[in-house]
C-alpha cells in the first residue's frame, strides 16, 4: 500500500503533516478522554483502596449495585427482543409509513434524558393520568422500581433496532424466501434464518444498550425519588455521595462503573476485529 | 408488525403526548409566561449556546481523529479508536464528577486555568467542557465511514492535475465530507441540548448564568409545577424534532450525490 523511498504517493501526507495531526489528536483525547478516567480511579484511591472498598461494600452502595443490574436484566432483554421484532418488520417488509416508523425508533435518541423521565411522572406519577387509579390499588411506579426501568427502557429503546435494521436490509430476503420455500413457517424462517444472521449485530447493540442502561442518570433521576437503599442506581448513589462531599465514597462506586465502560469497549472492539461486519452502523 | 407498534405506542408515543397535554391544560398567556420568561430564556441561550461551541470543536478535532483513524497508521490505533467511544460506555454522572474535580479551581487542570484569569468549572464555559466530552464520538463515527470509503483514486486524479495538496483538501476531500460531516455536528449538538448527568456537577447551576434548560425541567417538578415542567419539556422537544428532521434531511440530500 504505502509508497517505498523517495517516491511519494499523491493521497500520502507529509511527515510533518502526519505527525502534526497525529499529536493534535492524541493531545486532545488525553486531555478530553483520559484525563477524566484517570482522575476518577486516583479520587477514589486517594486514602488508599481500604476506603474505596469501604465504600463499595457499604449497604447502600450494594442495593445500588444490585437495583443497577436488575434494572439492566430487565431493560436489556426487553429491548433486544423489541430490536429484533421492529428490525424484521422494517427490513424484511415494505409497508407505507416506514420511514415515520424509524423516526419513532430514534426518536429517544434525541430527546432530553429529563424529558424522558418527565413524561412518565406526568402518566404514572400522583397528578398523573393513571395516577389516582394507581394510588387507589395501592401501585407505585413513580419513586419505585418499575418506573426505573420504564426510564431505562425509554433511552435505550433504540439501540438494538438500529443496529439490526441496515444489517438485515443488507442481507435482503433471498435467504427467508428460500426457507419459505422449503416449507418453513414464518416463527421458524425467524429463528433459524433471520435470527442466527444477524447475531453478531444483536450482540453489539446489546453491548450498548447495556453500558447505557447501566449508567443512565437523567431520566433514572427524575423518575427515581432517590431513595436510599430503595431507589436509587449506581449513578445516582455517585451523586449523592459527590453532594454530601464524600469524595472518596463517590469516585469509588464511580470508579466500577468506568470498569464497566473499560470491559464494554474492549468487548466492543474484540467484536469488531473478529467481525468486521457489525461496525460503524447508523451512528447513536 | 402489530407488536413493534403496539410497544412503540405504550413506551414513546402515549407518554410524548402526555407532556403536550399537560402544557396545553393551560391558557397560552401562562404556557407564554412558562415557555419564555427570563430565567428560561437565559437557560436556553446557555444550553444551544453551549452545545453549539462544544459541536464546533469535536467538528473541528472530529474531523482530525477520524482522519487520523483512517489515513494513517500509528502506535496505540486500536485502542485510540476503542477510547473515542469512551463517552457512549461512560456513564454521564460518572464523567460529570470526574470533569468537575479537574477543572475545579484547585483541580489538576483548573490550577493551571486559574492564574490566566479563566474559570472553567462553575461557569458556562464547565458546561461546553462537559458536552464536548459527550458530543465526540458522534462527529468521529458519522464521517468515518464517509473517509474510508471516499475513493482516494479522485485526490490522486485531482493531484495528477496539478492541484497541491492543500487544494486538493479544500476542493475534493472536505466537500465529500460536507454531509456527513453536518449529521454529526447535528448529532453532537442535538444530544448536547438535552445532556443533564455530566453537566449539573460541573456547571455550578446558578440561575440566569450557569443554568440548563433540562435542570429548569427538573426544578420546576420539585416544586410541583408539572404544567410549567412540561413547558420547558415542550420547547425541548420541538427543537429535538427540528434536529432529527435537519438530520433527516442533510442525509436524504447527501444520498442524491451517490
Amino acid at each position: 500500500m504505502r509508497a517505498v523511498g523517495t517516491h511519494r504517493r499523491a493521497t500520502d501526507d507529509p511527515a510533518w503533516t502526519k505527525a502534526v495531526i497525529i499529536g493534535v489528536v492524541m493531545l486532545f483525547l488525553a486531555l478530553v478522554l483520559v484525563l477524566p478516567l484517570v482522575a476518577v480511579f486516583v479520587e477514589a484511591l486517594r486514602k488508599g483502596v481500604g476506603a474505596a472498598l469501604a465504600a463499595i461494600s457499604n449497604p447502600d452502595a450494594l442495593a445500588a449495585v444490585k437495583l443497577t443490574l436488575l434494572t439492566a436484566l430487565i431493560a436489556v432483554p426487553f429491548n433486544a427482543v423489541f430490536g429484533l421484532c421492529a428490525a424484521w418488520a422494517i427490513a424484511k417488509h415494505d409497508f407505507p409509513g416506514k420511514a415515520f416508523l424509524i423516526t419513532l425508533i430514534d426518536l429517544p435518541f434525541s430527546v432530553s434524558p429529563v424529558v424522558a423521565g418527565l413524561i412518565y411522572v406526568l402518566v404514572f406519577g400522583l397528578q398523573g393520568w393513571f395516577g389516582e387509579w394507581l394510588l387507589d390499588h395501592d401501585l407505585k411506579i413513580i419513586f419505585a422500581v418499575p418506573g426505573i426501568v420504564l426510564a431505562t427502557i425509554f433511552v435505550t429503546f433504540p439501540f438494538v433496532a438500529r443496529e439490526l435494521i441496515p444489517l438485515m436490509q443488507e442481507q435482503g430476503t433471498s435467504e427467508e424466501e428460500a426457507a419459505v420455500s422449503m416449507g418453513a413457517g414464518g416463527l421458524t424462517t425467524f429463528w433459524r434464518v433471520t435470527a442466527p444472521n444477524v447475531r453478531w449485530g444483536l450482540l453489539y447493540g446489546v453491548l450498548l444498550c447495556n453500558a447505557r442502561a447501566m449508567g443512565e442518570f437523567g431520566a433514572v433521576s427524575v423518575v427515581s425519588g432517590h431513595i436510599r437503599g430503595l431507589t436509587n442506581t449506581m449513578p445516582l448513589h455517585v451523586e449523592i455521595l459527590y453532594n454530601e462531599y464524600d469524595f472518596v465514597g463517590a469516585f469509588a462506586v464511580a470508579a466500577l462503573l468506568c470498569l464497566l465502560a473499560v470491559v464494554t469497549l474492549v468487548l466492543k472492539t474484540a467484536l469488531e476485529v473478529a467481525q468486521p461486519g457489525v461496525r460503524g452502523r447508523g451512528g447513536h | 408488525m402489530g407488536v413493534t407498534l403496539t410497544i412503540l405506542s405504550l413506551i414513546v408515543l402515549i407518554p410524548l403526548t402526555a407532556v403536550a397535554l399537560k402544557a396545553a391544560h393551560q391558557s397560552p398567556e401562562a404556557f407564554w409566561a412558562a415557555a419564555f420568561n427570563d430565567r428560561s430564556l437565559a437557560a436556553y441561550r446557555l444550553t444551544f449556546g453551549a452545545a453549539f461551541v462544544a459541536a464546533a470543536v469535536n467538528g473541528v478535532f472530529g474531523v482530525l481523529t477520524a482522519w487520523a483513524l483512517v489515513r494513517y497508521e500509528f502506535p496505540g490505533k486500536t485502542i485510540v479508536n476503542a477510547l473515542v467511544d469512551l463517552p457512549f460506555a461512560l456513564p454521564t454522572a460518572v464523567a460529570g464528577i470526574a470533569l468537575a474535580t479537574l477543572y475545579a479551581p484547585k483541580g489538576w487542570v483548573g490550577q493551571f486555568l486559574t492564574p490566566l484569569g479563566i474559570k472553567a468549572a462553575y461557569n458556562p464555559i464547565g458546561v461546553v467542557i462537559a458536552l464536548t466530552f459527550i458530543g465526540l464520538p458522534f462527529v468521529v463515527r458519522t464521517i468515518e465511514p464517509v473517509l474510508r470509503d471516499a475513493a482516494e483514486d479522485v485526490e490522486e486524479a485531482a493531484a495528477s492535475l496539478g492541484a497541491d495538496r492543500l487544494q486538493t483538501i479544500a476542493r475534493v476531500v472536505l466537500p465529500a465530507l460536507a454531509p456527513a460531516w453536518l449529521t454529526g455536528f447535528a448529532m453532537a449538538f442535538a444530544r448536547g441540548v438535552g445532556e443533564y448527568g455530566s453537566v449539573i456537577f460541573i456547571a455550578g447551576n446558578m440561575p440566569y448564568k450557569s443554568e440548563i434548560a433540562p435542570l429548569l425541567i427538573i426544578i420546576q417538578l420539585e416544586q410541583f409545577e408539572y404544567e410549567r415542567a412540561a413547558t420547558i419539556a415542550v420547547v425541548m422537544l420541538a427543537v429535538s424534532f427540528t434536529m432529527l428532521l435537519v438530520i433527516n434531511a442533510i442525509q436524504a440530500w447527501s444520498r442524491r450525490f451517490d
